[in-house]
């Protein structure tokens, strides 16, 4: 550490907590600064503000809004909590929110110039977010209240008309760096999820009686004179009924629905026997009691609608700030702004853009509708749609699919199709029957339980003769302890604990499953179908090819000292494969957006863009993505740019190449063929040119074959395939902003892990199977004693935790094993 | 004898108590975010005007009153 720094840090120290994690940090690594607000490297360009160091002035802006306003608490709370704004300004971006009509579906409630909003910010990520969301009344005190629901990602506000406006609201969360997340699906239709608390209520009072009903229970194991007995017997029995009556028929209402639904499509379910076994506990118990012949079952009842509601609670968790169910509406934009003829803008409503209306579109918006550009230099980013990312020129006249993203000046568009008539959309429309599509998967449990419950009835039917013959007052007792034994408490246990349990080591590890039962569909898969742009290659990373530049020695400097002063992903590449050297001045630097940047080095004019920016035409034959380079106006060759592949792709493709057949579909033309030709078994899993269509339809012919399907995508133009696959799976950098309706969602940087979910996923099934035996193995127990008349209710009160208890157990453990030996991050807690 | 029929009287107002407690907590929604209530508790209260904090401009911008 320099001696300069070393005061500023002991000075530091004297201060205050958050100098003291600034210090900690700084100490740990000496060689780079972190930038106070969001823990990245600072780099060269540090900006010192009230001696803290920020990577940006974004950053710096941030903590001069919180500093303002007495909220450094902020950076109290965690090391570090900002996150870097990678956004342009905010400019005109909320004009939208001052349209009524859009204000008034936004808003939740609005009265008396108090009004309520509720945001999904995807943002909120540590505790100081928490902190900061709900002391937001500090930095504007129109605002009177928020609360954050951090697991969902969600905050709603309370806030004064007059104070602040709901578009003043969102531009201040955008300042700081949380801005919401608003799209036309946040306005279409409200999705009013109510949280599903029924299953607290049924658990907790399963959970009550079940406390109450051991304690009455308890007595009549013991042996006290008769006189007591009797006592006991009739008055503890009661109540045991009274307190029976809501645990069997509200807290066990789920299983009686569900195996009467299942019978009405005559399926039946794992819920079928449970049901059973329910009535058969309650009314046998009812009677002993009634009739004073016995203690009853109520306690074993109670037992084991309490764990059966604790395996449907835990089956129920999932992961509430994903959205799994994403369409084309959670991409496209709220409004537009619409040209009159007069040339005076305004903001509509997208569900009123109809054809022939004239409307702009700034950079970064989105095309909303298919429309013909009638004024100003189209670039299109198709990478919603196609998965593509290199902008697509157009010119005036031409046409402009909805999806694509203006990447340049403002243009005006006059709308040829109404939104829900667009190419994008109908694509959308294609693949809505989720119902009809073929299936070659059938739960293992639903199987199971089928010939379990055939094999129950029978057994219980045939006992139940046999006993007629041999004594017939014990018929009808023999009959219910087999319904009651068979009830397969621990075997309805098992398929939530340990796929639950896969899905949430998952989860540590990046991978997150819209259920547990996408575990199950993963197991069983033997195809997987993959794309080829972001899917296995990166999204913005790219590989820079020097065999066509026609550069040598210092003047491959002139165009390194140009790129580095550019942040654009192409020059970023280009910087980083060019040789070393020190950079050199850069004067009258200009960067023009999707053309490429030029300015004067060593008094020499460069260029570096594309080949119209740079040489003023286009010639054939030159690949897609390349960077031409000019200086002073001499043409110097070109720059061939191709999306580096993701790190790990070829372990990955081995391992995945051993187990499953591959097929590849990819958007881009045949030129990584010879690359990727290795990992696959014959050329002709190996398609180019892909439309989304022909991606579906793919799938769907694999299917048809009886192949079980799975498919890795994440632009909108797999979303087609991936609803028809038997598993779709999205590939997403940042999981809660974008990723097109699939079964589980994988964080790009675990991609080279993908082998080892798959794999994960198969030792998990094993681990069902073998706590599907051992639970057949108390059935068998049990099945003993009711046949054999000599199932009292001490046996029944004992054997139905106990394989409820040593199931739940054995698939922890195992769960826990198994990931420590797959080298997954361990889930030991929900 | 009686008495233990009481005592057991007693003792299940004093549970369904504790269920009703457990209805009303599910209700006010105190298990939807467990991760943010088991934050929200650390934090520390306001203290005004801590020594090295920044002090708020005492002149507010009269189109945010009230």
């Amino acid at each position: 550490m320099k001696p300069g720094e070393a005061k500023k840090s002991k000075q530091m120290r004297s201060t205050k907590i958050h100098h003291i994690v600034y210090f900690c940090a700084m100490t740990k690594n000496e060689a780079s600064v972190r930038c106070f607000h969001c823990g990245e490297d600072c780099g060269s360009n540090i900006i010192q503000f009230e001696e803290k160091p920020f990577c940006c002035s974004g950053c710096q802006t941030v903590y001069e809004i919180l500093s303002k306003s007495n909220s450094v608490e902020y950076y109290k709370l965690g090391e570090h909590p900002g996150l870097k704004n990678n956004s342009a300004a905010l400019g005109q971006r909320y004009d939208f929110l001052d349209n009524d009509e859009i204000k008034s579906e936004i808003l939740d409630f609005s009265d008396n110039g108090v009004s309520r909003v509720k945001f999904f910010i995807p943002n909120i990520h540590c505790s100081s977010c928490i902190w900061l969301l709900e002391n937001l009344h500090r930095l504007q005190p129109g605002i009177m209240n928020s609360a954050v629901h951090f697991t969902k990602k969600e905050a709603t506000f309370t806030f004064h008309e007059s104070g602040i406006t709901l578009r003043g609201l969102v531009e201040l969360l955008a300042s700081i760096n949380y801005a919401p997340y608003i799209s036309l699906e946040s306005v279409d239709k409200r999705p009013k999820k109510s949280i599903n608390r029924g299953v607290y209520y049924r658990l907790g009072v399963a959970g009550f009686c079940f406390g109450n009903i051991m304690l009455f229970s308890f007595p009549s194991y013991l042996t006290i004179d008769d006189s007591v007995e009797h006592f006991i017997r009739q008055n503890f029995g009661i109540l045991n009924i009274l307190l029976g009556i809501p645990v069997a028929f509200y807290s066990g209402s789920g299983f009686f629905i569900s195996a009467y639904k299942g019978l009405k499509k005559r399926f039946i379910s794992i819920d079928l026997p449970i049901a059973i076994g329910i009535l058969a506990l309650f009314f046998r118990s009812a009677y002993e009691i009634i009739s004073g012949s016995g203690p009853g079952f109520m306690d074993s009842l109670a037992g084991l609608l309490f764990f059966l509601l604790i395996g449907k609670w835990y089956q129920g968790l999932t992961y509430q700030a994903l959205s799994f169910e994403r369409d084309y509406r959670s991409y496209f934009p709220v409004a537009v702004t619409l040209i009159s003829d007069s040339g005076q803008e305004s903001v509509l409503p997208l569900k009123h853009l109809k054809t022939g209306m004239r409307i702009l579109v700034r950079n970064t918006e989105l095309v909303p509708a298919d429309a013909i550009l009638v004024k100003g230099e189209g670039y299109i980013d198709y990478s919603f749609v196609s998965g593509e990312s290199d902008a697509v020129k157009k010119e005036e006249g031409q046409r402009i699919f909805a999806g694509g993203k203006q990447m340049g000046p403002a243009i005006e568009l006059l709308i040829e199709k109404e939104v829900t008539q667009s190419r994008l959309t109908e694509l959308w429309n294609q693949k809505q029957s989720n119902d009809t599509r073929q299936n070659n998967m059938e739960s293992l449990i639903d199987v199971i339980s089928r010939y379990f419950t055939v094999v129950i009835l029978i057994l219980a039917f045939v006992s139940g003769l046999v006993w007629w013959f041999i004594n017939p007052s014990q018929a009808a007792l023999v009959v219910t302890s087999i319904l009651i034994v068979a009830c397969p408490c621990a075997l309805a246990m098992t398929l939530p604990f340990s796929f639950g349990g896969a899905m949430r080591v998952f989860g540590r590890n990046g991978f997150y499953v819209k259920r547990s039962s996408v575990i199950e569909s993963l197991s069983r898969i033997n195809t997987i179908v993959l794309d080829k742009t972001g899917t296995l290659t990166k999204t913005h990373d790219l590989d820079a090819n020097l065999e066509n530049l026609e550069l040598k020695g210092d003047s491959l400097n002139l165009v390194r000292s140009l790129a580095r002063h550019s942040t654009h992903p192409m020059s970023v590449a280009v910087y980083q494969a060019l040789p070393n050297a020190n950079p050199l001045p850069v004067t009258d630097f200009k960067e023009h957006t999707s053309k490429g940047t030029e300015g004067k080095v060593n008094n020499l004019h460069i260029k570096l863009g594309s080949e119209e920016f740079v040489l003023g035409s286009r010639s054939a034959g030159k690949p897609a993505g390349s960077l031409f380079v000019s200086i002073d106006g001499m043409p110097s060759g070109y720059i061939i740019l191709k999306h580096k592949y993701r790190d790990g792709m070829r372990e990955v493709l081995t391992a995945l190449g051993e187990k499953y057949e591959l097929h590849l579909l990819s958007g881009d033309n045949d030129a990584e063929l010879p690359v990727l030709l290795e990992y696959f078994a014959s050329p002709e899993h190996l398609n180019f040119n892909q439309g989304p269509l022909e991606k579906l339809s793919y799938v769907r012919k694999l299917k048809a074959e009886g192949k079980r399907v799975m498919m890795i995508g994440d632009g909108l133009n797999d979303a087609g395939a991936l609803n028809e696959s038997d598993c779709g799976i999205s590939i997403a950098d940042d999981v809660y902003n974008f990723s097109p309706s699939c079964d589980a969602i994988l964080e790009s940087r675990q991609f080279g892990k993908l082998a080892d979910f798959l794999s994960f996923s198969k030792t998990s099934k094993r681990i069902v199977i073998l706590s599907m035996l051992f639970s057949f193995f108390y059935n068998l127990i049990g099945l003993s004693f009711a046949i054999s008349g000599n199932l009292t209710p001490i046996v029944s009160a004992i054997l139905m935790p106990l394989s409820s208890v040593s199931v739940i157990l054995l698939i922890t453990v195992a769960t826990y094993l198994a990931s420590a030996s797959a080298k997954l991050n361990i889930a030991y807690s929900v | 004898m009686n008495v233990i029929l009481v005592l057991v009287g007693f003792s299940l107002v004093v549970a369904l108590a504790g269920l009703i407690a457990f209805f009303w907590s599910v209700r006010t929604g105190q298990y939807d975010d467990p991760y943010g209530s088991s934050v929200r508790i650390l934090f520390d209260d306001e203290k005004p005007n801590e020594p090295g904090t920044v002090v708020p401009c005492e002149k507010e911008d009269p189109t945010n009153q009230i």
